[in-house]
């Protein structure tokens, strides 16, 4: 393999990687906070990809009122699945919790099927999206680039919400202990909205990103995504901020890396990351960034 | 005396239940007997994820893997050699099964022990882990055993799946096997071992305090659970007669769990009753997808709508009923009578209600 | 010969050092008290005696065998029974059923004859339940053996902790402070009924409490801690006038 296309394998790996590790923050804020799986977070990514795909393609918005509109509207979405199904069960077994993230990801999934229809629309990047850049033999189109930054981008708003605002902060105290934070004055509602507002948002500009990566949206198209995304949280240690964005971008770049020199088992490519998966959690049973919780007895 | 009664009691259950599926067999059309079946199928996955999670409190999510093994067990044991090599165009099948066709029996068994022995060899590394992490460990394991059938073209056909599968499953077979594994289970959970597993799902710590083996039970509960889930895997293909890989994606695994949570955690009535009533009533909507057509209106198919009016009805049920349609409660003799007795005495007077408490006293001891 | 011994037993967690170069040996028969202030290590040990931890350094041993670093299970076979701080019941099982998980490890029939119902298991099934049943009469609680354990209030929650503990035949138990949460009248009735158990059942007893008093009436020998160290031990009478566990006390009364 040439070095040119290994860096072209590599910035494809990093831009995969970052729209895993978006979309990876939205699973752990909220596992960190409710100890859910929220298995229907995939299912909001492809809402997001929908939301902006209508916005551009039946309401003609450009791009940069209809990305940021769908973001918006994501973000809401999400905040309403947490009011509806998730809210009144809190109390209860947390099997009760999983299996309405089961019950809410068939629902926007079979809903997305009714509405939208089965079959997958062409999603047109952005002009500027689309541009050919070449670097000496290789060439990579700009997606690729403008993926990286915007999400470097929203990384950076993200920890500056997390680590230097109020609502941030308490949220953090939140997913330390959640009784004793909500003891002390903190509005547990009012965090926990917030939690799946900011998740839902990230997780639709991951959405718009992935389509614009991969241009053809479907009502499933979350399915996959969102799995992985989950096992990149994973790896990272569920629960930590930072642990989902290295989880993301590891699993990313070893995604790409591996098909790219072992063509050859380009069909097992959705079992590397679970096997990483397994074989990182007998080592470390946290995920990378974990703190390790011996139980007190 | 009274154990007697209840024996003669579920022995001729038995017999009506077996005259009944007699009878649907025989008169029934071919389209309700497969969805009779398939109820059975469904019960099985059920009571099945219900042992492991509901009794033992091992979150696995490995449901989907494992019956993908059964299936293809029981696929590539009753084809005919003739029928493998038309479905292996591409490239011949592994020359060890090219030639083995067998019978139906001998084919469940094998189906649901190859399924038990993956299960307990997923579950030696991944029992280490607790909780979310092992869900998420086995619903690994479980796409990677898909995976690894969508690709492994020489033994499965690869993504192309398998046709021609004779249709030995009916409804002798499968009830046959969903009786057995409740019977099976429910004896296991009454046991002094199942005592030890709950005693693990209450408090893993207190259990092993108390010299409860952790991972001896909880392997107990893989392997058991994996057979039967291996089994019905098995059922399932020589049901439908066509294996498709992607039927075996980790969203079976999700509808499993939730039909067990609906019917209710700790409750095999509950499963058997949830997995049935889910089957018929996905079939029942069916029309709902197709265009309908009343008078002069036309209404377009939907495709979607059954699985959203499914969701639609788990998220009601896990909202309002928390414990699902049983909750811990099983079906039982005792409960019958005592039910019956105390309707009846309750509509004659109300004095004799002290006397029922006491019978149902006697009743359980 | 003793029983049970701690030979230099240290155990870390991260920075925080809980038990500190702890020795002690208990003798078959003794009913010995482990008292210390909050935080000072004493579940800690309970702990790496029954093998939720795995010490440091230093070696446990047990009937002469050395069972430091072995899994729970193992050191419950071979004899050592222990109660909770915080009660920890098995909620999905019955009072009764509670009981006979204790039996559990030693049952010989294998789980296909637990699942055929073979006569060998049912004897055994029989021989369980009529155990369990006796041990909860012995605890004074028969007469709750299909109630729900969290149905019962504490003190008797307490009770049916340790009837479940005897369930394992053990040659030594360990009590977590089974008399937190009681007035100085249940108390003493517990303490009568610790002494009780054991003659009867032929234990040697290690008992944790957290305050002095309830201990000096029954405990020969009483082992004080603080900050993970053995700072006095001895008869009451001299514990009781120890400047240095005067001292533990007082400091944490003052804090607290
Ligand atoms: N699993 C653990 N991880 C970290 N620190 C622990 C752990 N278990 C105990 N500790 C710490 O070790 C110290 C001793 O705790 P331990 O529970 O043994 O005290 P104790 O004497 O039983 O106190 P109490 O009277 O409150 O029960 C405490 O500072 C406690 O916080
Ligand atoms: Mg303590």
């Amino acid at each position: 393999m040439t070095f040119e296309l290994f860096l072209q394998h590599l910035a494809n790996g990093i831009s995969l990687g970052s729209l895993y590790a978006l979309i990876a923050i939205g699973y752990t804020m909220v596992y960190g906070i409710l100890r859910l799986i929220n298995f229907a977070h995939g299912d909001v990514v492809m809402l997001g990809a929908y939301a902006a795909f209508y916005g551009a393609a039946l309401f003609l918005l450009p791009w940069y009122i209809a990305f940021p509109l769908a973001i918006i509207i994501t973000a809401a979405l999400g905040v309403i699945i947490e009011r509806i199904a998730y809210k009144p069960l809190r109390e209860y077994p947390r099997i009760n919790l999983f299996t309405a993230a089961v019950a809410v990801s068939f629902l926007i999934e079979n809903l997305g099927i009714v509405i939208f229809g089965g079959r997958p629309f062409a999603f047109t990047r952005p002009e500027f999206m689309d541009v050919n850049l070449s670097f000496g033999k290789t060439s990579i189109i700009s997606y690729t680039f403008i993926i990286i930054i915007t999400a470097g981008i929203l990384f950076a708003i993200l920890l500056y919400l997390v680590n230097k605002t109020k609502a941030g902060m308490a949220m953090r105290a939140l997913s330390k202990d959640i009784e004793t934070t909500g003891l002390v004055g903190v509005n547990t509602d009012r965090i926990i909205m917030f939690t799946f507002a900011l998740g839902s948002a990230l997780a639709a500009a991951g959405g718009i990103l992935w389509a614009t990566k991969f241009p053809q949206i479907n009502p499933l198209m979350g399915v996959m995504p969102g799995l992985k995304a989950f096992i990149a949280a994973v790896l990272g240690g569920i629960g930590n901020i930072p642990g989902a964005m290295i989880g993301g971008f590891l699993l990313g770049i070893s995604e790409i890396l591996i098909v790219a020199f072992l063509p050859s088992l380009s069909g097992y490519r959705d079992a590397f990351a679970f096997a990483i998966l397994i074989l990182l959690l007998l080592f470390r049973p946290n995920g990378i960034m974990g703190e390790v919780q011996a139980e007190k007895v | 005396m009274k154990i007697k009664r209840n024996t003669l009691l579920t022995l001729a259950a038995l017999a009506v239940f077996y005259g009944l599926l007699a009878l649907a067999e025989n008169t029934l059309n071919t389209y309700w007997v497969r969805i009779l079946n398939l109820c059975a199928v469904y019960t099985i996955f059920a009571v099945t994820f219900n042992l492991i999670f509901g009794y033992t409190g091992q979150f696995s999510l490995g449901h989907a893997g494992f019956a993908a093994i059964g299936a293809y067990v029981g696929a590539l044991l009753t084809l005919s050699p003739a029928q493998k090599q038309a479905n292996f165009f591409l490239q011949p099948i592994l020359p060890f099964l090219a030639n083995v066709e067998m019978p139906f029996l001998p084919t469940l068994i094998i189906a649901g022990l190859l399924a038990a022995l993956i299960g307990s060899l997923v579950a030696w590394p991944a029992l280490r882990l607790r909780g979310d992490y092992l869900a998420i460990a086995t619903l690994g394991f479980s796409e990677i055993i898909r995976i690894f059938l969508v690709n492994w073209q020489p033994l499965t056909n690869g993504a192309m799946g398998l046709k021609g599968i004779p249709e030995y499953t009916n409804l002798y077979w499968s009830w046959g096997a969903a009786i057995v594994t409740i019977f099976i289970v429910k004896r296991l959970i009454d046991s002094s071992y199942g005592r030890a597993m709950k005693a693990i799902r209450d408090d893993e710590v207190a259990a092993e305090a108390l010299g409860v083996n952790l991972f001896k039970h909880k392997i107990m509960a893989f392997a058991v659970s994996a057979f039967f889930i291996g089994v019905a895997g098995a059922l399932f293909s020589n049901l439908i007669s066509t294996i498709d890989p992607k039927v075996f994606l980790f969203t079976l695994t999700y509808q499993i769990v939730g039909i067990t949570v609906m019917g209710g955690m700790g409750s095999l009535t509950g499963s058997a009753v949830a997995a049935s009533l889910y089957t018929i009533f996905l079939e029942l909507l069916r029309p709902i997808e197709s265009q309908i057509t009343i008078g002069s209106l036309m209404i377009p198919g939907r495709p979607g709508m059954r699985m959203v009016i499914f969701s639609l009805l788990l998220l009601f049920v896990i909202l309002f009923y928390r414990k699902g349609l049983f909750g811990q409660k099983e079906f039982s003799w005792d409960w019958l009578i005592g039910f019956l007795r105390g309707k009846n005495r309750k509509m004659k007077t109300s004095q004799t209600l002290g006397s029922t408490g006491a019978a149902d006293k006697e009743n359980k001891s | 010969m003793s029983l049970l011994s701690l030979k230099s037993v240290i155990k870390r967690f991260g920075g925080l050092t809980a038990v500190n170069n702890f020795s002690t040996d208990l003798q078959p028969g003794e009913l010995c008290a482990l008292i210390g202030p909050n935080g000072s290590g004493k579940t800690t040990i309970f702990n790496l005696i029954t093998g939720i931890y795995a010490p440091t350094e230093g070696k446990i041993f047990f009937d002469d065998r050395d069972i430091s670093g072995k899994k729970p299970n193992e050191i419950t076979r071979a004899g050592i029974a222990r109660t909770f701080q915080n009660i920890r019941l098995f909620k999905g099982l019955n009072v009764l059923e509670n009981v006979m998980v204790g039996h559990h490890l030693r049952l010989k029939s294998d789980p296909f004859s637990a699942v055929f119902q073979l006569p060998g298991y049912m004897a055994e099934d029989r021989k369980m339940h009529q155990e369990a049943y006796e041990l909860l009469q012995a605890v004074n609680l028969a007469h709750l053996a299909d109630k729900e354990p969290t149905a019962l209030p504490y003190g008797q929650q307490r009770k049916l902790e340790i009837a479940r503990a005897l369930a394992t035949h053990p040659k030594l138990l360990l009590l977590d402070e089974p008399a937190a949460g009681m007035n100085p009248q249940e108390a003493e009735e517990l303490m009568e009924f610790i002494l009780h158990i054991l003659k009867n059942f032929e234990l040697t007893i290690f008992l944790i409490e957290h305050q002095m008093r309830v201990v000096m009436g029954i405990c020969p020998r009483i082992i004080v801690i603080d900050h993970g160290e053995q700072i006095a031990e001895g008869v009451p009478e001299i514990i009781q006038n120890d400047p240095r566990v005067i001292e533990a006390y007082l400091g944490v009364t003052e804090n607290a």
